[in-house]
């Protein structure tokens, strides 16, 4: 790993100022950053570190929504929101393994937009609002494509506002080795409407299956979902499924999702 | 280099590191604690488990400096005060809950941080939280017992021989 320089700020305004410098970058929990930097993909000259701002910590019930700061970790998350949003917190706590969820971030999972990530299908499942140092985002209009997300260079996110559902489930089929989702359904049920997300399967990442969004809100119950039929076109293959067998799988999970929630 | 001060298994440590020291490479190159292993560098395997703060953490995948002020505890500190080995450790021995012993400080930390959330696991509960150890002999049936057994349970039905 090349060297550089590491500030870990107190403040919002001194990390977005550090953010300012030339070749700076943000890091979270690491555990995507640090594996880059190790191959040496990523070489920033400064990495400022995200965990040692209080009000970037911690999860409070706002109204209807959750309000949890980035840089809370997986573990804080699968604990916290238990009682208030279980399928948010049963998907932080099925991240990767607990030496992961004690670092990892919602924060650092939704900056990065892994396609295989589960937070970028809860915070779309959920309808949820990324809250930056400079403006508020809606979910819908925050995943761009594979690891691109609609914040701006030296944007950070504070917070993540998710609204809670009436009722909520998540199911991935997990990739063994990484722990990632091979393709993972999360579906939330709010009086509006469902709104179900795909994570894991889309080659631009994670996406809402419309089909079942309708039949779902028609009829609650993962037998709506039995005559529909997902199209493998734009979806990844590799060497551990094809474009075809993860179309299967957008089906299978989100029944179970259903069924869990 | 930038000064590093934290606490290890009790006692208050300082070292200069680098930007990109990572907190092994502290342990083990700077204070010489070499039982904490590197295994994959990659925070697949969890040979490198340590405690941070009382959590169980990959410490191939933190920077020292972001550690400042922590409190780390290490396989080095979880022996008894005398040196006898602790009773997860004796467990570890007593049930051949290792073969090379390459995973076994990350195996013994993970699972102490395990008992310390949940004091009596269940069989799935143990494998479920070592989930992120490897171990490559493949000696896991004996590892989960022995992490029963420092539980205090009764082990003799667990993991069919």
């Amino acid at each position: 790993m090349h060297n550089f320089e590491f500030v870990k700020p107190s403040t919002i305004a001194e990390a977005v100022k550090a953010l300012a410098r030339e070749d700076a970058q943000a890091l979270a929990g690491g555990h995507t950053l640090m594996p880059t930097m190790k191959q040496r993909l990523a070489a920033p000259a400064v990495l400022v570190s995200l965990t040692g701002i209080p009000e970037m910590r911690g999860v409070c019930r706002n109204g209807d929504a959750l309000e949890i700061g980035a840089a809370t970790t997986h573990a804080e998350v699968a604990r916290e929101a238990a009682a208030v949003y279980p399928a948010l917190a049963s998907l932080a706590g099925g991240i990767g393994d607990p030496a992961v969820r004690n670092r990892g971030t919602v924060g650092g999972s939704l900056a990065n937009n892994d396609p295989a990530a589960c937070y970028p299908a809860a915070a779309l499942g959920s309808g949820a609002t990324i809250v930056t140092n400079t403006r508020e985002i809606a979910a819908d209009d925050f995943f761009q494509g594979l690891f691109s997300t609609a914040l701006d260079a030296g944007e950070i996110i504070i917070s993540v506002r998710f609204p809670i559902p009436e009722r909520g489930g998540y199911a991935k089929f997990e990739q063994p080795a990484s722990r990632f989702a091979l393709t993972g359904a999360f579906v939330a049920k709010f009086g509006s409407g469902v709104r179900v997300a795909i994570t894991g399967a889309g080659e631009d990442g994670v996406f809402r299956w419309s089909e079942a969004e309708k039949a779902l809100s028609a009829t609650y119950a993962a037998g709506a979902l039995a005559s529909l039929t997902v199209s493998p076109d734009g979806l990844m293959g590799d060497l551990h499924g094809t474009p075809a067998y993860r179309a299967n799988l957008v089906k299978v999970m989100t029944a179970r999702a259903v069924r869990a929630s | 280099m930038t000064k590093v001060t934290m606490t290890v298994n009790g006692t208050a440590v300082s070292g200069e590191v680098e930007g990109r020291t990572l907190l092994v490479q502290f342990l083990r190159e700077g204070l010489g604690l070499t039982g904490t292993h590197v295994g994959c560098d990659t925070s697949q395997c969890g040979a490198c488990v340590v405690h941070v703060d009382g959590k169980a953490v990959k410490s191939c995948t933190a920077f020292a400096l972001d550690l400042e002020g922590a409190s780390v505890r290490t396989i080095e500190g979880m022996a008894n005060a005398d040196g006898t080995l602790g009773t997860l450790q004796q467990a570890f021995q007593d049930h051949h809950g290792l073969q090379c012993g390459f995973c076994t400080p990350g195996m013994v930390m993970t699972s102490a941080a395990l008992l310390a959330e949940n004091p009596k696991p269940t069989e799935a509960e143990v494998r479920d939280y070592l989930e992120g150890n490897i171990c490559r002999c493949t000696g896991y049936h004996n590892i989960v017992k022995a992490v029963l057994a420092a539980s205090g349970q009764d082990v003799s039905a667990v993991a069919a021989e």
